[in-house]
């Protein structure tokens, strides 16, 4: 079963064979004839009747309603008169091109024309089609409602008994889905060929593996990954969950070209580059065309901007109810949902907006009541204006904060995760233009007022910015001034942040250590925090990856200590080539990979616990995507959740039993294994002897028919058996004297 | 397990073979010289010369007489061991890449290469030891006995089975055959390795009731030579130039590495030029050994059990004598079964 996606439906399957013979010609020569242009004449019924000197005053008032949607004139309306010289209630509209006859179709039908009238709108093709008798049944005839099928639990894979997870493989031309085992291999799920065209991926909460193809995204679920859902963007590149896999939304750099007879999409989408989905019913909310983004702002303009792919091009907030786009230095759209329907009918205009943010959770300020959801902008400086950052609440699009700043070159905006932070990181230049240093500009969302602390000003360019999840501490990679086209990869330096402890988080950010010289650049949290991986990828030296952890139990350092953390390497690991760090989602293990999709050498990936330590190798040839699946949030309470801390002594110790059992019994199986394996192969040599002695038997062959000939016709040296002599020479140094001649 | 460093050659190594007592050690490399060494100390007992192109291949008859080489000067080469001198030339029409003697030394076979309009062969040749004392050994027949044609997949390598019943060949597509040596008729083809990666090695048990192959598909097998069945899969993470069998302990010897020609665009950690050990009944991997910098391209393991020597494509021989703890170790089951 190659579960590839022409042979998910028998409409898709048509498609496919269709396209294999190219039979344009006999098209254009047989087809269209009949048809021809009729598709721009619409039909419009439940006029008036009137006599013939009023026809052309219905007209024209018709006209109105009819110009609304597309382009057509006094002539293209035709209304027959009958031999009473009235009209006959009907009349013919030509349209300019038939997608305007299609929005005819669709936004005049049913609309009332006056208080007695309204119109009933059809494609002339359509009247053509169904109109002439014996088209369509007399009889109605019920359409079958298919029978109701059990689906498949979407979140089985959460009632493991041993908790593990599941992550996708993708190499090669397989993908399959995998538990895992810790250091045993890992136990598949299911593994299929040619699932995906171009990549995988999970929703944000694990429930779907999308796969996507020319065609479309597919979505896959449940225990056996059976069919779940089709979203038929042809040729979609890139995809995009809403954070509460309510919506899908996918890019194309080709802009879609709708074609008659498709079930799903419609002329609405024809032309557009992004669909938003809705997951749930498999239906298009709205299309759009995308924006493309310049590179860079205009005023660094020493570099020729390109074309670049603004994505994700919808950010969607924590809620899923809003959705907003910018169009860079003009505006952001936010569209309500499940509409999307544009929030207050306009776009907000936003000067030379360069980049917005939400929250990635639904914060509470203190002091606002009403349901907000936060998103956080920035501007540039224009002319004399100071480059500006500022916070609106949405939906009453207030500007709830702003912070003028200057000398900005670039801004990048960090959310913690659960939106208690947002870390403005501002890269400045001196007037001069010349030297650039970093500031981090930290919005305490939560506190009255959202006050703005300053953390001091680093020399070096930030690279590289982290928050904890669910923390207050962040981990950010500075680097020095790199000599342009060096080959040597740049020397970085790590530095950790930390609160002061000063009741609960309520102290400034301080640095707690900066460890200098390292080739880092890739900064890896674990999803639950505390632990930390910082990481050389992507480089063709350097390999190294160095598990900290943030609250260590041991002995704290002096000067450290009244701040929020206990720093420790708890090791340094190497990973040839590595390319990418994936936590699971319970922070117990992380992978880390080297995808061919980078480089070609030594691809595979190696499982660690959170402490670095390796539980297992696995060189995989073409090996390409590593994923875990998503956990949904816990049912748990905080209390619950506090309980089980409290708790975890006894837990673990059923577990550790568990575990020794689990190996007992591993061992065992091995074991047993291998004495079979052992006595089968005893008796294979056994029997193999026996066959042997047989044949020469029958053969007549001395039982010493294979030992050499001359041995036995003649050997030569060492002819008495048993007895060799071996010559053995030592030599000895006993005395070494040295003298001084002349 | 202090390795001896044998640098008698100039250029990559193409087969390195002991004599039946496991004193001799014989190698050839593309270098068109024939070395002979004590395997004990590695000291080097002589050269054969003559040959006029790369040497591919070579054996010793197995009662230590008479040496047969195989050259892409499109020869084979019999040679007195004792006195280096070469007793006898035979003719082909492309090169030789693999010369094996039978069980008993009776027959020679020799793998000829396909070629300007000629398939590849496998040629028989009876053997005359002459009078028994070095006297007459020039007195060989010039025809071969038999002519086997491969007519779908070249030979690449081939030996005999116990008895001198069958001839086992390995092919270029990774497919292994069995013929018959008086008739030459084929028995049976089987794909034993991935389509169209090559078998670039076949070794014997001491029984040769089972034999090794080393395939560019990166893995090595454990065939029966009466039926062809597999018993056994090594897969390793490089292509397989050679793979031997220990005698004594239960293991396998594999060797290969990076082809030649990539390993320029990749580092030397990234080439796996070692030579890998393998349980050979449980097919686990138990160690490796490092040294080469250049892929292994021969294997071959004292009779005794005793020592194994690599020739690599770096143009070194290195000869290892196996330290205590190589034989001390011994699965649990293994032991169990001992002490029954």
């Amino acid at each position: 079963m190659a579960p590839s996606f022409e042979q998910l439906s028998e409409q898709d399957l048509h498609e496919e064979e269709e396209e294999e013979i190219d039979f344009s010609d006999l098209k254009a020569q047989f087809e269209v004839k009949a048809d021809e242009g009729l598709d721009t004449f619409v039909v419009i019924d439940g006029l008036p009747v009137v006599p013939e000197d009023s026809r052309q005053k219905l007209i024209k008032f018709l006209l109105r309603k009819l110009s609304a949607v597309g382009h057509t004139s006094e002539d293209a309306v035709f209304m027959p008169l009958n031999d009473k010289g009235m009209s006959e209630g009907f009349a013919f509209v030509e349209y300019e091109t038939p997608e305007q006859a299609v929005a005819a179709v669709k936004q005049l039908h049913g609309v009332p024309l006056d208080k007695k009238h309204t119109l009933a709108v059809n494609k002339l093709m359509d009247i053509e089609r169904y109109g002439r008798e014996g088209r369509v049944d007399e009889e109605y005839q019920a359409p079958t409602v298919e029978q109701f099928k059990e689906k498949e639990h979407l979140r089985s894979w959460m009632g493991d008994a041993n908790a593990r997870d599941q992550f996708a493989l993708y190499r090669n031309d397989k993908v399959g889905v995998f538990w895992n085992n810790k250091s045993n291999p890992p136990e598949n799920v299911v593994d299929r060929a040619h699932w995906t065209q171009l990549f995988v991926q999970w929703s944000p909460k694990g429930t779907f593996l999308a796969s996507v193809h020319p065609q479309g995204v597919q979505l896959w679920g449940g225990s056996s990954f059976s069919k779940q859902k089709q979203f038929p963007h042809p040729f979609v590149q890139l995809i995009e969950f809403s954070p509460l896999e309510g919506y899908l939304t996918t890019w194309s750099a080709r802009p879609i070209q709708v074609e008659e007879g498709q079930p799903v999409l419609t002329f609405e989408e024809d032309g557009k580059n992004i669909i938003v989905w809705d997951i749930e019913s498999g239906k298009p909310l709205r299309s759009f065309v995308s924006h493309d983004l310049a590179a860079g702002p205009a005023a660094e303009g020493d570099v020729a901007p390109k074309k670049k792919v603004q994505w994700p091009a919808f950010k969607w907030s924590a809620d899923e109810k809003y959705v907003a786009r910018m169009l860079q230095g003009q505006s952001i759209s936010i569209y309500e949902l499940p509409k999307m329907n544009l929030l207050g009918r306009t776009s907000v205009k936003i000067e030379g907006v360069n980049d917005f943010e939400w929250s990635p959770a639904t914060v509470s300020r203190e002091g606002v009541k009403q349901y907000e959801q936060l998103l956080c902008f920035w501007t540039p400086e224009i002319g004399s204006n100071p480059a500006r950052v500022a916070m609106m609440s949405v939906p009453s699009k207030e500007i709830v904060r702003t912070r003028n700043l200057f000398n900005v070159s670039d801004v990048k905006l960090h959310w913690q995760s659960q939106g208690a932070y947002v870390c403005v990181k501002v890269d400045r230049h001196s007037k001069s233009k010349k030297s650039m240093a970093t500031n981090l500009e930290i919005f305490r969302v939560r506190e009255k007022g959202v006050p703005v602390e300053v953390v001091d000003s680093l020399k070096d360019t930030v690279i590289n910015f982290a928050w904890e999840p669910n923390g207050h501490r962040f981990v950010l990679i500075t680097t020095g001034e790199t000599p342009t086209g060096a080959a040597v990869p740049p020397k970085t330096a790590v530095s950790f942040f930390a609160p002061e402890k000063k009741g609960g988080a309520g102290g400034n950010f301080k640095l707690v250590r900066t460890i200098e010289k390292k080739t880092s650049n890739g900064i890896y949290w674990s999803p639950k925090g505390r632990f930390v991986i910082v990481a050389t990828v992507h480089s063709q030296s350097n390999f190294d990856l160095d598990f900290w952890d943030m609250d260590f139990e041991g002995e704290k350092v002096e000067a450290e200590k009244d701040l929020a953390a206990n720093l420790q390497l708890m090791k340094t690991v190497e990973h040839y080539g590595v390319t990418d760090v994936e936590w699971d989602p319970t922070g117990r293990y992380v992978v880390t990979s080297a995808s061919v999709w980078t480089h070609s050498m030594e691809n595979g990936w190696n499982l660690h616990t959170f402490s670095g330590n390796t539980l297992s190798e696995n060189p995989t040839e073409k090996f390409k995507q590593f994923i875990w699946r998503p956990r949904p949030p816990t049912f748990l309470s905080k209390e619950e959740q506090k309980q089980v801390r409290k708790n975890l002594r006894e837990y673990s110790k059923e577990f550790d039993e568990e575990d020794k059992f689990a190996v007992d019994i591993a061992n065992t199986a091995v074991v047993e294994k291998r004495k079979r394996v052992l006595s089968e192969w005893v008796a294979w040599l056994r029997r193999e002897k026996e066959i042997q002695a047989e044949e020469k038997d029958a053969f007549g062959l001395p039982e010493d028919a294979d030992s050499p000939k001359q041995a036995r016709d003649a050997p030569i040296g060492g002819e008495e058996q048993g007895e060799t002599v071996v010559e053995e020479m030592v030599e000895e140094i006993i005395e070494e004297t040295e003298e001084v001649i002349g | 397990m202090r390795p001896i460093l044998l640098s008698g050659h100039e250029r990559s190594l193409t087969q390195i073979r002991f004599n039946r007592d496991g004193d001799l050690l014989f190698s050839v490399a593309k270098d068109k010289i024939v070395c002979a060494w004590w395997s004990a100390n590695g000291e080097r007992l002589g050269t054969y010369n003559g040959h006029q192109g790369a040497v591919w291949t070579v054996d010793v008859s197995p009662n230590t007489v008479l040496l047969a080489t195989g050259s892409a000067d499109n020869t084979v080469r019999l040679w007195n061991i004792k006195t280096g001198e070469c007793v006898k030339v035979w003719d082909f029409p492309t090169a030789v890449k693999r010369v094996a003697f039978s069980p008993d030394g009776s027959q020679l076979l020799a793998v000829t290469e396909k070629r300007m309009g000629f398939l590849g062969t496998i040629a028989v040749l009876d053997i005359n030891y002459g009078d028994g004392q070095l006297g007459g050994l020039d007195q060989q027949a010039d025809e071969p006995a038999l002519r086997i044609t491969c007519n779908d997949s070249k030979a690449t390598v081939a030996g005999w089975s116990f008895l001198a019943k069958y001839i086992i060949a390995g092919h270029e597509d990774g497919s292994v055959s069995q013929y018959d040596p008086k008739s030459g008729e084929q028995l049976a083809n089987v794909q034993v390795h991935e389509f169209d990666h090559q078998i670039n090695d076949i070794q014997f048990s001491p029984d040769r009731t089972y034999f090794l192959t080393a395939s560019k598909d990166k893995s090595a097998k454990l065939l029966s030579a009466r039926d062809l069945n597999i018993l056994k899969t090594y897969p390793s993470d490089t292509p397989l130039n050679s793979a031997s069998i220990t005698p004594k302990k239960e293991y396998v010897i594999l060797g290969g590495g990076q082809a030649a020609m990539d390993v320029t665009t990749t580092s030397a950690r990234q080439g796996k030029f070692e030579a890998r050990f393998y349980h050979k009944v449980f097919e686990d991997e138990i160690g490796r050994v490092r040294g080469h910098f250049g892929p292994l391209n021969t294997i071959d393991v004292h009779p005794a059990g005793t020592a194994y020597a690599s020739g690599g494509e770096d143009g070194y021989v290195r000869i290892h004598h196996f330290d205590k703890s190589y034989f001390d170790f011994m699965y649990e089951v293994e032991r169990e079964q001992m002490r029954k």
